[in-house]
């Protein structure tokens, strides 16, 4: 159990440290690698929790898909090397309050609530066949649906990247 | 053992820098990334709720939410590299012209 929390604290830590890094970092490119390093502390979690095959997907759909998208965009679009310091300074005063009254009240809520979870272990003997019964049940709509989400996004995406011909 | 409150909270913290970074970053792609760190905060909490509840619906609606985010992942890229190469900028402050 004190490796449990060991690794708990490790995975936490690599995943706010990344994030931290995502968001203050003025270099993009290491706002870029620093999330790979965040959604690899997340698939640890997920491990943590029993999820094996969302700890899977989470590392092939993120790491191997997204964050290889994020860093062609980066790539594209960062040709003006310059730095880009200036971070809103005009509504860093509302936006910080928002940001304030989010985290007291979420906070607030996940600390105060007297959340009824199960006394048992947590965690499931294996998970793959049950989500793959789920999908191909009680949730075959969404999944159909997700497909053609998936076939949308990738023609629009590729409409709206396209460079226009000149008619 | 963690308890439940732990994931929580750290799926709370994660969830506000990507707020902060999506409020006080100026840079489009900073920004989409923020989003995709609040996705991934949200997803943190359905899997310690199914987790410690027992119930695999929580892991299910992760994969939905995922299917979401990789479509947003590329759609939101396609419109920055559009807009980039429109008006030669990723900064959010500058891509005004629907404002009056």
């Amino acid at each position: 159990m004190v490796l449990y929390n060991l690794a708990f604290y490790f995975f936490s830590l690599i995943t706010l440290a990344s994030a931290s890094v995502v968001v203050f970092s003025k270099n993009i490119v290491h706002s870029a690698f620093a999330l790979l390093f965040t959604f690899f502390g997340v698939a640890g979690l997920y491990v943590l929790m029993m999820a094996d095959f969302l700890a899977i997907t989470q590392i092939l759909i993120y790491i191997g898909g997204i964050m290889v998208l994020i860093l062609f965009g980066v790539m594209l679009t960062n040709r003006t090397i310059d730095v880009q310091i200036r971070t809103g300074s005009i509504q860093t005063f509302p936006a910080m309050l928002i940001v304030a009254a989010l985290a007291g009240t979420l906070v607030g809520i996940f600390w105060s609530t007297d959340w009824k979870i199960s006394p048992t272990a947590i965690g499931f003997e294996k998970t793959a066949p049950e989500i793959g019964k789920m999908l191909l049940t009680n949730y075959l709509l969404p999944f159909e649906i997700a497909s053609i989400v998936l076939l949308v996004a990738l023609i629009g995406a590729a409409m709206i990247a396209r460079r226009e011909k000149k008619a | 053992m963690v308890e439940i409150q732990s994931y929580l909270i750290l799926s709370a913290i994660t969830f506000i820098i990507g707020v902060v970074g999506v409020l006080a970053r100026r840079n489009a792609i900073i920004v989409f990334m923020s989003i995709e760190l609040m996705l991934n905060s949200v997803n943190l909490t359905l899997v310690a709720f199914s987790a410690y509840l027992g119930d695999t619906t929580g892991q299910m609606l992760v994969f939905f939410v995922m299917t979401v985010a990789a479509a947003e992942a590329a759609v939101g890229l396609a419109i920055v590299i559009a807009l980039f190469r429109n008006k030669q900028t990723v900064n959010i402050d500058d891509i005004n012209i629907l404002k009056w």
